[in-house]
Parts: C-alpha cells; structure tokens; sequence
C-alpha cells in the first residue's frame, strides 16, 4: 500500500457513539419518542486510512460524520480523536477552546459543492475562513495560504478575488477542498463528496483526493452510497442500515465475501456497466424502516430473505466473524452470500 | 426514405435545433441532435449535465416555453395508432416539430401517445390534488371515459405497476407516498393511456438503489406488458446497461455516437464515449487492487459553457486524439463505420476535409 496505513494506534476510535434525534408533538413540545439517526456506531480508523461508510439515504451516515466532528452534538458515546498537539482527546466532552484547537484537524467537505459555499464571500475568504476564525493566519500571510491551497487542489490563485458563482460544480467542490485543507488537518469527513458531479469530473474529484491524501497524509472517512466509487477508494467499508453498522471489513473482503443479508442485497442491486445478462438480482421487498419506529430484532428482518425466528425477537450482535471482518447477523456463520465480485465473474463468463 | 424500415422506426429526429434566447447570449442546448427510437424498444440516452438530454425530450414533448425555441430540424412520428404492430396498418407521418405545441393535434399526442416521467417524483406530481384524481386526468381526457370509469382504469394502472393497495392509494396525496411509491404513481400516470413511446427522463436518480432496482425491474416489465418504446434518459451508464438495447451519447447538444448496446460497451468509437467508459471507477480493479493509489482515467478539461460556440468538433480541446487543422476547423459528419453504427468523429470519416470543401 502507498499510503501509510499506521496499523499500530488508530487515529480515531468511536465507540457505542449515539445519536437520537427527539419527535415532539402538540402544544407544549412534549417529547413523544426519539428517531435514532445513529444508534450504537463503534469502529476505528488507522492513520493515513480511508473507511467507507456507505448505505441508503436516511440510514444516518451524515450524521454519523457530523457527530464525529461535533458539528451536531451527539447524544452519547465517546470520540477519541488522536490530536498531533494535545494528544488523545474525547472529542463529545471537549471545552470550547480545545474543540477549536482539535477542528484544526478534523475537517469536513460537503456533498453538494452549490449549498456549501457563500455566494457572497470570495474565494479569499471562503477558504480564508477557518484560517481566521481558528486564528491560524492573517492579512498577508493568509493570502499566500489561501493562494498555496488553490495551488493544491488544482485551481488558480488568480481566482482569488471571484465569487463562487464563477466556477463549475468539479471547480467548486475543488475550492470545497481547499477550505477544508487550508488548516492543514489530519482527518476528513468526506460526505458524499462527488455524489452531485458528473462522472467525468467525479473522476477527476477522486483521483485529486487520493493525490492529497498521499502528499498530505490524511485521513478520510468517506461517506457515499455510490459502491463503486467507495470500493476504489477505500481500504475497508463500513455498510449502515437504520443507525446501525451491519457490517465492517477490508473492501476486497467485503466484495468478496460480504456477510451481511443487506450488503449482498446492496451489491446486487447496484446497476453495472455491463450489458452481459446477469443473474437474477435479489429485489427487496417492502422500504427502509422507519428509525423513529423501528422493527423487532434485528432491523433488517422484514426485508431478508434469509429471516428465521430469532431475527424477528432478538437484536444480532455486531461481532468479528473472521479476523477484521464484523457483521451484525445471527446468521454470519452459516450463510453463504454472493459478493459482487462473484456477479462479476458470473456475468464475465457470458458470451458476448 | 425507405418504406421498408418505417414500419419499425417510431420516432426519427432530425438535425434537431432548440436553442434558448438569453441576455446573456445564445444557448444552444439542442444543436443538431439526430436519433431513431424504434417501436418497442428501448433507447438510452447517456451524457452529462447540459448535455442537451432533457430538453432533446422536452423539445419531442412540444414542452419548450420561451426563451426557448425550436429553430429547426424534424421530428418525424410514425403513428399506426396505438400499439398496432401489424404490418397491414396505415402509417401516418407526423411532424411534430412543425406542430403548433398548444394545438389540438399536439395535445392529441402529448400524455396520449407520447408521455413523460420525470426525474423529481415530488415536482412531477401537484401536492394538492389525491393521486388518483391526477391519474384519472389524463384518462378523462384522452379515454373520453367518465369519472367512474376513469377510477376503475387508474385503480386498474396502479394495481398493475405494484402498487400495495391501490384502492386506497387512489384517495392518498402524494405527499403521503413514499419516493418509490411516488415514482411508481409517476409510471402510472405516465402509462394510463398505454403510450407507444415513454419517455423517462432519469426516473431514478433520486431513489436509492435497492428502490432504484425495484423501479428499474418495474419497467421492464411494464415494457413486456404495453409493448411501448421507451427513451430512456440517464447519466448513470450501469442503468443505461441495465435498460437500453440502443444507445446515444450525447456532448453539448449533438448526438455524438449510436448504436447497440453490447457496441458502445465493448467497440466505442468515439473519444468522448471512451473518456466517459474508463473514467467510471470499476468495481473488478477496486476490489482487487491492493494499491488505493491507483488513479481513475480522466476527460481533461471540462464541459464549455453554454454559451461558447467553438469551431470546428465541440470535443476537441478536451480530446485526446485530437488532429490540428481539422478537429478545430471543420465540423464532423456523422459517419456510419458498422452496421446500426454512427459517430460523429473525424477519425471515422476517411475524407473528413474534401466532404466540407465540396
């Protein structure tokens, strides 16, 4: 591996990290019951790693990200963020100062490259902004860091006195980068970063975040529903469903031999560029369900076709089936899924 | 033209022009733009954003409202009345682009023979008015049925495109339906008069995939059952492989390549369909490489804006075989290099300089 993937310490741990968000009704705002964004969610990403976080919308993979920053607070759990200056910090329990030391380092890029940028602030102080507001650089000194990261992500520093309504969606979601480079931070949120551009700047997007993450040595947790983008990008995926992970593994492991009832589903539902006849995909009946009212056991089990009794009563545990390979399913160990890995060649072997 | 072929051929655009009158300037969104859907087959419709999909099938609906124009070309519609396959028929020839849109004969057309679903299920639908009644509309109208029979044929239409309950359905707003489901009334609505040409303008882009894959499946099947065409307008190319039997890609406003589905995957001829086909990240090399390093193929460049028009093929400052002194002097002709074939490129056509001159 090129990028340096520090297997020893993780960079960042979140552990039983929560999120409810509260429904109330009536007059007096009572609080009738909870919509569980994000419910339990424990995983570890390496230093110089990048995990995928992918799922359906709705299954709380945003807020998963924003938690994790603190840009929304969660409702428990622990963040522990590995911080070059003050060390290992609980991110959730920080002080206002120390968040804003630690926000010099986790950084987010948003999905849609027109909602996130100010039509009215320049260039200079779109990417300028965390550097004053963290008190990093000023007056000059902030020009030439402003005009340093345009360098880096690709555009010139002449545009530094343009509005945002100038540029393209692939441009504007470069200049989206470069304020979250600007800091210089350890860790990205990416939120969907090219699920809103067309693929041939989807392309370039990619390949400008993987060049970063090697000269840069960062960090990413990529959120996406797009599982191709995900799988060339990321060394191991995380799968949501309802709040919860269902299941976790190296990206060739999961595609290979996913153990999750829902990721199987996913991986056949995705549409391939391939015009060879493919088995018949596995269709799932019925919706997403609802994370304010959601059903007994496990999650999934209104929709699995590979449901038994215990599903329907008792919640599966998020377990390591194999060494680095966690699933959340009573049947982890006796089902045999097909990956995509397998449709591929099944529809490779076709005739042309 | 050939009277043999007519009998397959539904739709043929040609030389297609729509072009909208800004302050700004002129945009051509439409420039050009020829296409043959045939009858009860599917045609993909591939190309990124302002690419001229869309309004090519606003501009086929008659739905361009100023300061867009339709400045030329046709849009020839064989119409043997309705699903009729038999040879014997009568094939009457309409065009549509010389059609006045408000027009009776248009309005005859328009939700009747040819109909539309549109990518936004949420817009495409009013929010104030039940389901049903917006499917019995289009009933009403063209069935010349009364209300309660309208209702038996939309129950009938929602029943069919699997839609739980659809009685009670019938009564619900939309807003009560899910994305899915909303789409699903969308389908309905769009097939209630059994069209001969469906045009589905990104019906799922805005669904996640297992939903997408539902849909997907859905009107497949629906297209076994009505035998419509349909003209199916995607910028995902795993849906376009999914769906189409024929494709065309599309760049600033012109078809730049037709043809089979199977060819435009394994034979692309032109250099922008190549770009757009290696810069998708694959799954197979994602899964299998160690590297995470590995960088994806890129179109340099980016799409001009809209209000540029260059010289010359519109391709050629992002093209990598571009030739100097023909590519940004000469507009190419499109060329046919197989059978069922056509692009649009200098490469393809072995005297691309003479044919302008003469």
């Amino acid at each position: 591996m090129t990028n340096q993937v520090n297997q020893a310490e993780p960079l960042l741990e979140v552990d039983a990290l929560k999120k409810y968000f509260p429904i109330k009704r009536g007059f007096l705002k009572r609080v009738v019951g909870h919509v569980k964004a994000v419910d339990d969610l424990s995983f570890r990403i390496m230093e110089g790693e990048t995990l995928g976080l992918v799922g359906e919308s709705g299954c709380g993979k945003t807020t998963a990200g924003r938690s994790i920053l603190r840009a929304i607070n969660p409702s428990s759990g622990r963040v522990i963020f590995r911080d070059p200056v003050l060390g290992k910090v609980n991110v959730p329990e920080l002080e206002k100062e120390q968040l804003i030391a630690v926000r010099r380092n986790m950084r987010m890029i948003f999905q849609d490259p027109y909602a996130s940028l100010n039509p009215r602030m320049t260039l200079l102080d779109i990417v300028g902004a965390p550097l004053r507001a963290l008190g990093i650089a000023r007056g000059k000194e902030l020009e030439d860091r402003v005009a340093e990261m345009l360098r880096v992500v690709g555009l010139r520093p002449e545009y530094m006195r343009r509005y945002p309504h100038a540029f393209s969606g692939g441009q504007r979601q470069r200049i989206g980068i470069a304020r979250a480079l600007a800091p210089n931070p350890k860790f990205l949120v990416c939120d969907e970063p090219v699920s809103a551009l067309d693929v041939s700047v989807q392309a370039q997007i990619l390949n400008l975040l993987q060049d970063l993450q090697k000269s840069m040595g960062l960090t990413y947790l990529f959120v996406a529903h797009d599982l191709s983008v995900v799988a060339h990008i990321s060394n191991r995926v995380a799968v949501m469903y309802v709040g919860k992970m269902v299941e976790l593994a190296p990206t060739s492991e999961l595609f290979t031999n996913p153990l999750h009832p829902y990721t199987e589903a996913l991986m056949s539902a995705i549409p391939r560029p391939d015009p060879r006849p493919r088995e018949k995909r596995i269709l799932l009946t019925g919706e997403v369900a609802n994370p304010a009212n959601p059903p007994s056991g496990c999650y999934f089990h209104p929709r699995c076709n590979y449901c038994i009794d215990i599903c329907r009563t008792e919640e599966p545990k998020f377990e390591e089936v194999k060494p680095g390979h966690f699933a959340k399913c009573h049947r982890a160990h006796d089902l045999h899924l097909t990956g995509a890995v397998d449709i591929m060649k099944n529809q490779a072997a076709q005739s042309i | 033209m050939n009277e043999k072929q007519n009998n397959d051929i539904l739709v043929e655009i040609k030389d297609l022009r729509t072009y909208f009158y800004l302050a700004e300037g002129v945009v051509r969104a439409v420039d050009g733009c020829n296409l043959t859907i045939k009858r009860g087959r599917t045609l993909g419709i591939v190309g990124e954003s302002g690419c001229g999909k869309s309004m090519t099938a606003y501009s086929l609906m008659r739905l361009i409202s100023p300061p867009g124009k339709i400045v030329g070309g046709d849009m020839l519609f064989y119409n043997t009345g309705k699903n009729t396959v038999s040879s014997g028929a009568t094939t009457e020839v309409i065009n549509i682009a010389k059609l006045d849109p408000n027009g009776r004969e248009m309005r005859s057309i328009r939700g009747n023979q040819i109909s539309m679903v549109f990518q936004e299920p949420m817009t495409a639908m009013s929010p104030v008015l039940t389901v049903g009644r917006q499917i019995s509309e289009a009933i009403q109208l063209h069935q010349g049925l009364d209300k309660k029979e309208a209702r038996q044929v939309a129950i009938e239409m929602l029943a069919r495109v699997r839609m739980p309950k659809p009685d009670r359905v019938f009564d619900d707003y939309p807003f009560q339906l899910s994305g899915g489901m909303r789409q699903r009334a969308v389908i309905a609505m769009a097939l209630s008069c059994r069209p001969s040409l469906l045009i589905a303008d990104e019906p799922t882009t805005a669904l996640d995939v297992t939903t997408e894959a539902q849909i997907l499946d859905l009107m497949r099947n629906l297209q076994n059952e009505f035998g419509m065409a349909i003209m199916y307008i995607t910028h995902n190319l795993g849906v376009i492989a999914e769906m189409a039997e024929e494709v065309a890609v599309m760049y600033m406003g012109k078809v730049v390549e037709q043809t089979d589905i199977r060819s435009i995957f394994f034979n692309p001829q032109h250099p922008y369909t190549r770009g757009l086909l290696s810069s998708i990240p694959q799954l197979d090399d994602a899964v299998t490489a160690v590297d995470k390093s590995k960088r994806l193929n890129v179109i340099k460049g980016m799409v001009p804006d809209p209000y540029t028009r260059l010289q010359g093929c519109p391709f050629h400052p992002r093209c990598p075989d571009f030739i100097t002194g023909v590519c940004d002097k000469f507009e190419p002709k499109y060329v046919q290099t197989d059978q069922d074939h056509f692009v649009r490129c200098h490469l393809y056509d072995p005297n691309p300089v003479e044919k302008e001159v003469a």
